[in-house]
């Protein structure tokens, strides 16, 4: 597992109240239980943990390129930003 | 019970610096949304909101009033000096021991806690104005009326986020109808952009960055607004005896909680308000022509707002027209049902309602007559206007055509 994918399923399975190794890669948000709130807090916590802008607006959450579909849609997005910030 | 009326309006918002002013750009389906002027914008993701340009309040204060106003109170007095002119009331003797002030804020002297907060935390001062307790508090707004104009009767403030002013003024209905008060000076009055308050909304996600589009099925979020809209709610035979011009008379008011989520809304709990106004006011469902939204322009709000109607009015929902005219003059928070009574006023006392622009898309979630895009002359009996807060505090007012 990369560094981005440990701190994105720790972030993940703090805002699920679970265990990291509950938070399975093919999981949507909703499967661990994680509503709107719990969703813009999440990316919050990951802008902050990577120092990167996430592009999400709750009005259109499947808009832009940031693919929040499942946990590892998420590490897959992040990946990217984390890469083009680099 | 008493009947109460409306006999006096005023404000100052992104539309205009008056009642006039704002009716115009209603009927006009102009936009008072643009690109926000402020320090640190380049910091801020949200550049654009419905901000007063080319406002100098040394035309309008004093030296010292202005070291004790925040804007929000500015915005309050300058409404509420335009409502009581045109009401005609005096305040003396036992009608000024008996009516007082009850307004709605969200943020109240929130530029003067921003402008403190930088001044200690960023540029390192140890010593602040001796003022900004007095400025910032939310009720400055409401005590600076009631002493400008000598209000001596019940004064204070409300603080439900989105809904304060429709809270506001379902006070001071109530307590003129039950006989607490003759007059009462409502409204609500909001300035919250500042940065902080821009930053504290962006931090949520459901800010547009480049339209306030409700209804539409491109819609993507809220702009923020400010300003403030203050109105004179009087008494019906108070009003009569002394010959006033009546505008409109308030018949009803309901509110309810949702006792659910913190910022998602609920059907049930707008239809419960919206059902309770209509119960107060003794209307019949279609004898309401005109609903002013709550309509921010977020995906959630507007598709609830709807359903809410539609759940309510059954058939007549179709019939009924209902606009947002927070796409011209943003959400002005705890200050919005007030700049919004204006529309509900124009409606029953000009005939014409406020469009709701940017209207671009249909949306099958949305499927009412949202008046798009252009105002429309149309004769309406009654009206009804919605404010559902964050918090799940809805209020719901309902007014009729003076008789």
């Amino acid at each position: 597992m990369t560094d981005v994918a440990e701190k994105v399923i720790g972030i993940i399975a703090e805002q699920a109240v679970l265990d990291v190794e509950d938070v399975k890669p093919e999981a949507t948000l909703e499967d661990l239980g994680i509503d709107s709130l719990g969703l813009v807090e999440s990316i919050f916590a990951i802008e902050e943990a990577f120092d990167i802008q996430v592009p999400f607006n709750a009005n259109e959450p499947d808009a832009g390129d940031f693919d929040i579909s499942s946990v590892a849609a998420i590490i897959k997005a992040v990946e990217g930003l984390v890469a083009d910030a680099a | 019970m008493k009947r109460v009326v409306i006999t006096g309006q005023g404000t100052i918002n992104a539309l205009g610096a008056n009642v006039a002013a704002t009716k115009e750009a209603m009927r006009e389906g102009r936009c008072g949304i643009g690109d926000l002027e402020m320090r640190d914008l380049d910091r801020l993701s949200v550049r654009i909101g419905g901000q007063i340009k080319d406002y100098d309040p040394e035309a309008l204060f004093n030296r010292q009033q202005i070291s004790l106003y925040d804007r929000f109170t500015q915005f309050t007095l300058i409404s509420a000096r335009e409502a009581i002119a045109q009401s005609g009331l005096v305040f003396s003797g036992e009608l000024a021991a008996r009516s007082g002030v009850v307004l709605g804020t969200s943020g109240g002297g929130m530029q003067t806690l921003d402008e403190n907060y930088r001044s200690v935390y960023e540029d390192g001062k140890n010593r602040v104005h001796p003022f900004v307790v007095p400025k910032l508090m939310n009720n400055a707004a409401a005590s600076h009326v009631s002493m400008e104009f000598n209000l001596k009767g019940p004064s204070f403030t409300v603080a439900t986020a989105c809904a304060s002013s429709n809270h506001a003024m379902g006070q001071a209905f109530n307590m003129i109808r039950w006989g607490m008060a003759p007059v009462m000076i409502t409204g609500g009055s909001e300035s919250m952009l500042c940065f902080g308050g821009v930053k504290a909304w962006e931090g949520l996600r459901v800010m547009s960055r480049d339209a306030c589009r409700p209804f539409s099925a491109n819609r993507n979020g809220m702009v923020q607004g400010e300003g403030a809209a203050v109105f004179v709610f009087e008494e019906y035979e108070h009003a009569k005896a002394r010959g006033a011009q009546i505008l409109a008379e308030v018949v009803g008011f309901a509110m309810t909680s949702d006792a659910a989520d913190i910022v998602m809304p609920s059907k049930q709990g707008a239809a419960r308000a919206i059902s309770g106004a209509l119960k107060d006011a003794r209307l019949n469902p279609e004898d309401v022509g005109y609903i002013n939204a709550h309509g921010t322009g977020t995906a959630a709000n507007d598709k609830v707002e709807c359903a809410a109607v539609a759940d309510v009015f059954g058939h007549h929902a179709d019939e009924l027209m209902i606009s947002s005219t927070k796409s011209m003059h943003g959400h002005l928070i705890g200050g919005t049902g007030a700049v919004e009574l204006l529309a509900c006023i124009m409606a029953l006392t000009d005939g014409v309602i406020a469009p709701t622009i940017n209207y671009e898309e249909p949306d099958p979630e949305c499927a009412l007559d949202v008046v798009p895009n252009v105002a429309r002359d149309a004769e309406v009996g009654a009206v009804l206007s919605n404010a559902f807060a964050f918090g799940g505090l809805n209020a719901v007012l309902a007014l009729r055509k003076a008789i």
